[in-house]
């Protein structure tokens, strides 16, 4: 009887709850299929989804978001996107709004989230140094100027990552120099400096499992690598003379190394002014090959599944992408998406890759094992697509 | 690299081009190739300089950052780049009354909405 009588007491609580708005099962949702399409001109963001492979909604107001980047909170439910005034912008993917939006420099080019999320870090460009933020409310918390050399002179930062054990990895563009910063205490922090890297870094990036950093080179042939496991044995040269001594072509863009390919014990690299891929070993971190590719790559990345690097391209040559096999290390097709692929997204597990083409105001879903398109959604120049199962990954 | 001996001829032209006195400067581009320039500044351009012009990895190119530089100073930067810099020479696509073009629009200020 007393059971009987709990029985329908719960029964009771649980229609009560299935009646109250917003609390039953089937209006809620996880995140780890959700994400973000920058439009890049138009100041906004389309949020996404990979199930059924459909735009949910577009927020606005984030600002200029040209060369705009994103990472999410370590419960994959809010987007912090970096814009290039300034702009830091909290999106929350569920409610689609714009939660917060603060200015926090002159001109900035992207940030990191620190490994326990509490953290977001923001590389500035103008006036130059990283900016540390509280994840929850965006109010600041810390700065790191980086200036340089006996004139103490403000450097740009690129390459701006996050590291095990609460650090943030960045490279000075001006000074040539690869900073690790301890940010476990925003009150006291702690740098360690290494300078000389080379001319004009232009970019970095974190290895997947935490432990090396490698800053690209602009000014010189050739890479730097730190190994963070073992930060006091400095800065190395990777890759060291690539071109050969042969003048590279121009470069009509940048290449990205975040986001890059690491795939069966090999990193594959974008060669600065060159139609081609570098191959390292990620044990010796010696060229292992190179692969031609139809022009100068901008962005290769590996799918999750690993058997494939795509790699695009940058202008006049970005309306093609071409698939690298990693067992053969060869082209092993080439697509013709549209006018401007600005930017490569897979699913977590590799299944689909998004692609956003600036130009023809779509981002197009490709079936990773028939090479096929399985879906569009218009979008308004789109650039960067950024999935928020990005929140559980070092690096991004 | 015949890619690269393209260029140079290019840049060959155009350095006779150069020497002309009273080269003209009114052969404005056409509607639809100003269309296309204006495409080109705002993105490729934009990549490094700013959607805005505000600059990024890249100076910025608002008419007060221009103001004392020369026409011919900045159509040659356009056209030629600045070797130890990433601004890469565009000569194989932009000629130079298209490059002067691109001055006189940046001059006036150029912003997306227009």
């Amino acid at each position: 009887m007393a059971t009987d009588l709990r029985r329908y007491a719960v029964f009771a609580v649980a229609a009560w709850l299935a009646a109250t708005p917003g609390a039953s099962a089937e209006d809620m949702r996880g995140t780890a299929d959700l994400g973000l399409v920058v439009e890049r001109a138009s100041g906004s963001v389309l949020i996404v989804e990979t199930t059924a492979r459909t735009s949910l909604g577009r927020v606005t107001g984030l600002g200029d978001l040209s060369h705009a980047s994103a990472v999410f909170s370590r419960d994959g439910r809010m987007a912090y996107v970096f814009g290039r005034d300034g702009g830091l912008n909290k999106v929350d993917l569920l409610s689609r709004a714009l939660v917060k939006r603060i200015t926090q420099a002159g001109n900035s080019i992207g940030g990191a989230i620190s490994q326990d999320g509490r953290i977001i870090a923001v590389a500035n460009y103008e006036p130059g140094g990283v900016r540390l933020f509280d994840a929850a409310s965006l109010a600041a918390v810390g700065e790191i100027p980086a200036l340089f050399g006996p004139e103490q002179t403000p450097s740009k930062v690129v390459g701006l990552a996050d590291a095990p054990g609460q650090k943030f990895v960045f490279t000075l563009y001006d000074g040539g120099e690869i900073w690790l910063a301890d940010v476990s205490d925003p009150a006291r922090l702690k740098v360690d400096k290494y300078p000389g890297i080379g001319r004009l870094p232009y970019d970095g990036l974190i290895t997947p499992d935490g432990r090396t950093y490698v800053a690209g080179l602009f000014g010189e042939d050739g890479l730097a690598k730190l190994d963070l496991w073992r930060p006091e044995a400095g800065v190395s040269r990777i890759l060291d003379g690539y071109g050969r001594g042969e003048d590279p072509m121009p470069v009509y863009k940048m290449p990205h190394l975040r986001g890059w390919a690491v795939s069966g014990g090999h990193a594959f690299l974008p060669a600065i002014g060159r139609h081609e891929l570098l191959v390292v070993d990620t044990r010796s971190w010696r060229e292992a090959a190179r692969v031609t590719v139809h022009g100068q790559p901008v962005f290769a990345i590996a799918s999750p599944a690993g058997r494939h690097v795509w790699v695009n391209f940058a202008h006049p040559r970005n309306d093609t992408v071409q698939i690298v096999d990693v067992a053969t290390m060869a082209v092993t097709l080439t697509l013709r998406p549209g006018k401007a692929v600005m930017h490569m997204e897979f699913t977590p597990r590799g299944e689909q890759v998004w692609l956003s083409l600036r130009d023809e105001n779509r981002v197009d879903v490709y079936d990773t094992r028939s090479f096929v398109r399985i879906a569009s959604i218009p979008a308004r120049a789109p650039s960067g697509i950024l999935l928020a199962a990005r929140a559980n990954r070092i690096g991004f | 690299m015949p890619r690269r001996t393209k260029v140079y001829g290019l840049l060959g032209l155009l350095a006779l081009a150069g020497a002309l006195p009273g080269a003209p400067s009114s052969a404005d581009p056409d509607a639809e190739r100003r269309q296309g320039l204006r495409h080109l500044l705002l993105h490729d351009c934009g990549s490094c300089h700013g959607l805005t012009m505000r600059g990024g990895l890249g100076r910025p190119l608002l008419p007060e950052s221009l103001a004392d530089k020369s026409d011919e100073a900045l159509t040659s930067i356009i056209l030629h780049g600045m070797p130890g810099t990433p601004m890469p020479p565009w000569a194989a696509e932009i000629d130079e009354d298209e490059a002067l073009w691109l001055v006189t629009l940046l001059r006036g200020g150029v912003s997306l909405g227009d």
